[in-house]
């Protein structure tokens, strides 16, 4: 039963030796210049806020970041929806699924827009 | 195009009706999510009768759709079974919002939010007793505890975020872990429908690995969800943060989804297995109705002592899922209709005693309080000799079915410990008792708390509806039982 795996763990441990190697020698190779902001926790670009060593971020890039999820997800739907919607069988009924789904999404973007989520202070 | 639409179609089952209390549920949250945007922050209280008047009209439509056959896929099964629990599920709800109004104007924390994630919990309680599919079980679950985390979290003050972060971060373990028992439940039975696994189960060898993983991983996430024994640490910190309205829907509401889909699944799904899993919950059952009784008695404050009393019914509920067979289902589905009323009616009193700075909930306080107020004394001494299982309280005629199952199923020894724990949870009940009856009030000052609230017509009207339909399951329980009798003799 163990058998058929062996080339997981194989390719397991070549991965991991890989990943550990490319380390290593990045660590022997790169040139060694710090400097305070380049040693600032990085995040997509926003600046740390308060104590900069902490990592710590405006929640307001969280609550973007949240955002972008649910109309990521959102539109994930939508692209096998699109595909099934030129089956006449199906459409009628699935077309009015997506619908009541995107109407309710865009309750929601509204709701986080009249809570001023989307204003950056 | 590749598919066969008629086949599609049939696969699908699309069953608009065997969704109905759900979507109407939905349609209600988004309602109020509008009204909310142009609602002022005074004026936020008339969303909870929106609320009020939607959970009522629901109800019927949650009492009535009955369907037996799976829809959607296999996803969903709105059978009586179902319909039963999201009627205590609407119904509990219904009490937690009359009694919300002036809870959280008390703590002053009047959100819009608060409704419809109230809501949004039910909803998910709903999905969970009427999933017929391990996935669509797990966006139940999620969906009412994402919504009971924030809520557990609405009273902003150093409990209610200690709270809450407790059960947020075991609470997510717990899922994970659960989801991982559903991995490996997929794992061996290859799909994960709940009809489907039932058939595997006739066919395979009892002796797999693989199985025995799965049972462990989604015994311990639910048991997490019911606050078994060794999974119950968050449940005192979380029932005491939370607002008191919050605290008895999730004392009451979540509990019983949780138990909703262990029957589901351990009586239909993993019934093959029942040497498996039952001797697991035997000792969780035993470890939990004693575990949760001795700590209780220890407690000073009563929401904490409430919530240790409903580790240990959690326990004695859980004697029923050992047993499973029709007449322990039964029982199991009228101890949670039972606690619903008691447990909230419970919950009522001691939101009414609390003071508007969160104090006013510290066993002490109820010192002298049949002087005060004889007919709150009453009502309270009723819940709490109910929930200990007193004749002739629905409380005794709920723990009675429960024991006289397992009793009838040879399980002396677990009926055993549900007395000896029945009789130690007498102790803490009636401590509360005669504080109120035998004691002098500690000071003047005390006395004021009751006369605070601006108007106590709503928490008189669900502490009247609860203790009169404690005492009515108590002394007639033949038609509720019936009802549970019929409806799982179809799971």
């Amino acid at each position: 039963m163990i058998i058929p795996y062996l080339g997981v763990l194989i390719i397991v441990g070549l991965v991991g030796f890989m990943g550990v190697m490319s380390f290593f020698a990045s660590f022997i190779m790169r040139p060694r210049n710090p400097y305070a902001e380049k040693l600032t926790p990085w995040e997509c670009g926003m600046e740390p806020v308060g104590e900069a060593n902490a990592g710590h971020f405006r929640v307001h890039y969280f609550i973007i970041a949240i955002l972008f999820i649910v109309f990521d997800v959102e539109t994930l739907f939508l692209f096998p929806w699109a595909t099934l919607l030129t089956d006449k069988g199906l459409s009628g009924f699935i077309f009015i699924e997506m619908i009541v789904f995107v109407a309710i999404l865009a309750i929601g973007f509204i709701y986080a827009w009249v809570k001023g989520a989307l204003e950056w202070v | 195009m590749i598919f066969n639409n008629a086949a599609i179609m049939q696969t699908l089952n699309v069953n608009l009706n065997a969704v109905a209390p759900v979507a109407l549920m939905t349609v209600l949250a988004i309602v109020l999510m509008v009204i909310d945007f142009f609602l002022k922050r005074e004026n936020k209280f008339s969303l909870g009768i929106v609320t009020l008047i939607g959970l009522v009209l629901i109800l019927p439509v949650a009492a009535t759709t009955v369907d037996p056959a799976p829809a959607f896929g296999g996803m969903v099964i709105a059978d009586a079974y179902a319909a039963f629990f999201n009627v205590v599920f609407i119904i509990a709800a219904i009490f937690a919002v009359v009694i919300s109004n002036d809870y959280l104007r008390k703590i002053s924390s009047e959100r819009g939010e608060y409704y419809y994630i109230i809501i949004f919990a039910t909803i998910g309680m709903m999905v969970m007793a009427s999933a017929n599919d391990l996935v669509n079980l797990y966006v139940g679950l999620e969906l009412m505890s994402l919504s009971f985390y924030i809520l557990v979290a609405m009273r902003r003050s150093a409990t209610g975020a200690e709270g809450a972060l407790k059960y947020f971060i075991l609470g997510a373990f717990s899922s994970g872990i659960l989801l991982y028992g559903i991995t490996f439940t997929y794992g061996f039975a290859g799909t994960t429908n709940l009809t489907e696994i039932a058939r595997m189960g006739v066919n395979l060898s009892s002796a797999n690995h693989y199985l025995l993983i799965a049972i462990i991983m989604l015994v311990a996430g639910f048991a997490f969800k019911i606050a078994a024994f060794p999974f119950h640490l968050w449940s005192p910190d979380a029932y005491e943060g939370a607002p008191t309205p919050v605290t008895a829907l999730l004392s009451v509401g979540s509990k019983a989804a949780a138990f909703a889909f262990f029957l589901r699944f351990f009586g239909g799904a993993f019934h093959e297995f029942h040497a498996h899993w039952a001797g697991l919950l035997w000792i969780l059952s035993a470890a939990t109705m004693l575990v949760g009784a001795t700590v209780a008695i220890q407690q000073k404050n009563i929401v904490r002592m409430l919530a240790y009393s409903s580790i240990a019914h959690a326990g004695i509920i859980l004697i029923g899922v050992v047993v499973m067979n029709g007449f322990a289902s039964a029982g199991v589905m009228f101890y949670m209709f039972v606690y619903a009323f008691m447990n909230m009616g419970a919950f009522t009193v001691v939101a009414l005693m609390a003071r508007n700075d969160g104090t006013g909930k510290s066993i002490s306080d109820y010192k002298g309080l049949a002087g005060r107020r004889p007919v709150l004394a009453f009502v309270m001494a009723l819940f709490l000799l109910s929930l200990a299982g007193i004749p002739p309280t629905g409380g005794f005629t709920a723990k009675f079915f429960i024991l006289a199952s397992a009793i009838e199923a040879r399980y002396y020894w677990l009926a055993a410990i549900g007395v000896i724990s029945t009789v130690i949870s007498l102790f803490f009940y009636a401590k509360v008792i005669f504080y109120m009856y035998m004691k002098e009030p500690d000071a003047l000052d005390d006395m004021a708390p009751v006369t605070q609230a601006p108007s106590t017509l709503a928490y008189n009207i669900i502490i009247f509806i609860t203790a009169v339909s404690t005492m009515v399951l108590g002394l007639c329980p033949t038609p509720v039982m019936d009802m549970a009798i019929a409806a799982v003799s179809h799971l």
